[in-house]
């Protein structure tokens, strides 16, 4: 499964969900609600094709060809 | 999706340091959307040469709200601003900084609101890279859809009395008006224009962009805005954290003076010092 995950090609393992994904690129242990499970938060919000896809529906939403994916995070901005 | 803003304690207190003295900073707090902050400058964080110096600046400027954007994530950005503002206890607005079209500052805000759990959204659409200019049209149709989805907007917008209001009437809960461009530093262009935006508004005018110095500040606030943010004049000063606790001093100042009420303005003098009781010499004796 080929796809874009910010910008760059990504090759996803067959049922590769967004949980593992960002769970993945951030580092952090995350459970099944998308939250780091020590408690403290990620920061990270994701877009699938331009749509929001909330933490919740991380571990449920699986990678699939095609798609554009945006991992985004605060960075400084005015 | 579920939207909380859990770090939005009632009234956030100084991170470090005492309140700076004989301003009576605790009874005269900024309130937005109903949360008081205990100080009236809001920093940006753009610009600054290094999280080390951003952290003190941010300390030093007193501020307990800061913007930051919205970008792809990268694992070099792995100790980010977002774990910085948190352990600092200063709570963050994303802004959408970078979008032209109401579309994709509508996109941005969603991702701010589900990265940052915040319902609150700086809301900036600019039209073109020269100006960075609010475009008044994109910003009026993404206020108003973002609104509709339960955002609360604070609405960068140009120095235009006619623009601030039709925010207001849609429901945005500050409005954001530009002092001069972003990053330029030439203050407070339009200050009459200000005036009655804040003379009109029902809601909190943020004086925004376009601050060079502690005085631009100082006279946004006595034009009589609530607040003023600051972030290419303290971020790129040659001093940044001096300059954050000039820009923290500078709103205390123009605040006291905006409440404490500036004499009129006049054409011809009037002493101070009374006129009888002057002790002179004899009238008309010559040298």
């Amino acid at each position: 499964m080929n796809l874009h995950v910010n910008g760059e090609p990504y090759a996803a393992r067959p049922g590769e969900t967004v949980l593992a994904l960002v769970r993945n690129r951030t580092g952090r242990d995350l459970g099944p609600d998308g939250r780091p499970t020590d408690g403290g938060r990620l920061g990270i919000a994701v877009a699938l094709d331009q749509a929001v896809v909330p933490r919740g529906a991380w571990a449920t939403t699986e990678l699939a060809d095609g798609q554009r994916l945006d991992i985004v995070t605060a960075v400084q901005g005015g | 999706m579920s939207v909380t803003d859990q770090t939005t304690p009632t009234t956030t207190g100084p991170a470090s340091g005492a309140p700076t003295p004989g301003t009576d900073r605790g009874a005269d707090p900024l309130v937005l959307d109903g949360v008081a902050f205990d100080s009236r400058l809001i920093m940006g964080t753009g610009g600054a040469t290094s999280l080390a110096t951003l952290e003190k600046a941010l300390v030093a400027s007193g501020t307990r709200l800061t913007t930051v954007a919205l970008r792809r994530f990268s694992p070099q950005t792995r100790d980010s601003i977002f774990g910085m503002l948190e352990r600092l206890g200063i709570r963050a607005l994303p802004n959408t900084a970078g979008c032209f079209t109401a579309r994709d500052a509508i996109l941005t805000a969603e991702l701010g609101r589900e990265a940052l759990e915040t319902d609150w959204v700086k809301l900036e659409v600019i039209a073109d890279e020269d100006t960075r200019l609010p475009d008044p049209i994109e910003l009026f149709e993404a206020a108003q859809t973002l609104i509709g989805r339960g955002f609360h907007v604070f609405a960068y917008t140009n120095d235009d009395p006619v623009l601030a209001r039709r925010l207001e009437d849609i429901g945005v809960s500050a409005v954001m008006p530009g002092g001069a461009p972003i990053g330029t530093g030439l203050g407070v262009l339009n200050p009459h224009n200000i005036e009655l935006i804040v003379a009109r508004a029902g809601v909190p005018v943020v004086l925004d962009a376009g601050i060079g110095t502690a005085s631009d500040a100082t006279l946004a606030m006595e034009l009589g805005c609530a607040a003023v943010l600051v972030a290419s004049a303290i971020t790129r000063a040659a001093d940044a954290v001096a300059m954050a606790e000039a820009m923290r001093a500078a709103v205390v100042a123009g605040r006291l003076a905006r409440r404490a009420g500036r004499i009129p303005r006049r054409d011809l003098a009037l002493a101070s010092s009374p006129d009888e009781g002057i002790v002179t010499g004899p009238h008309g004796t010559g040298a």
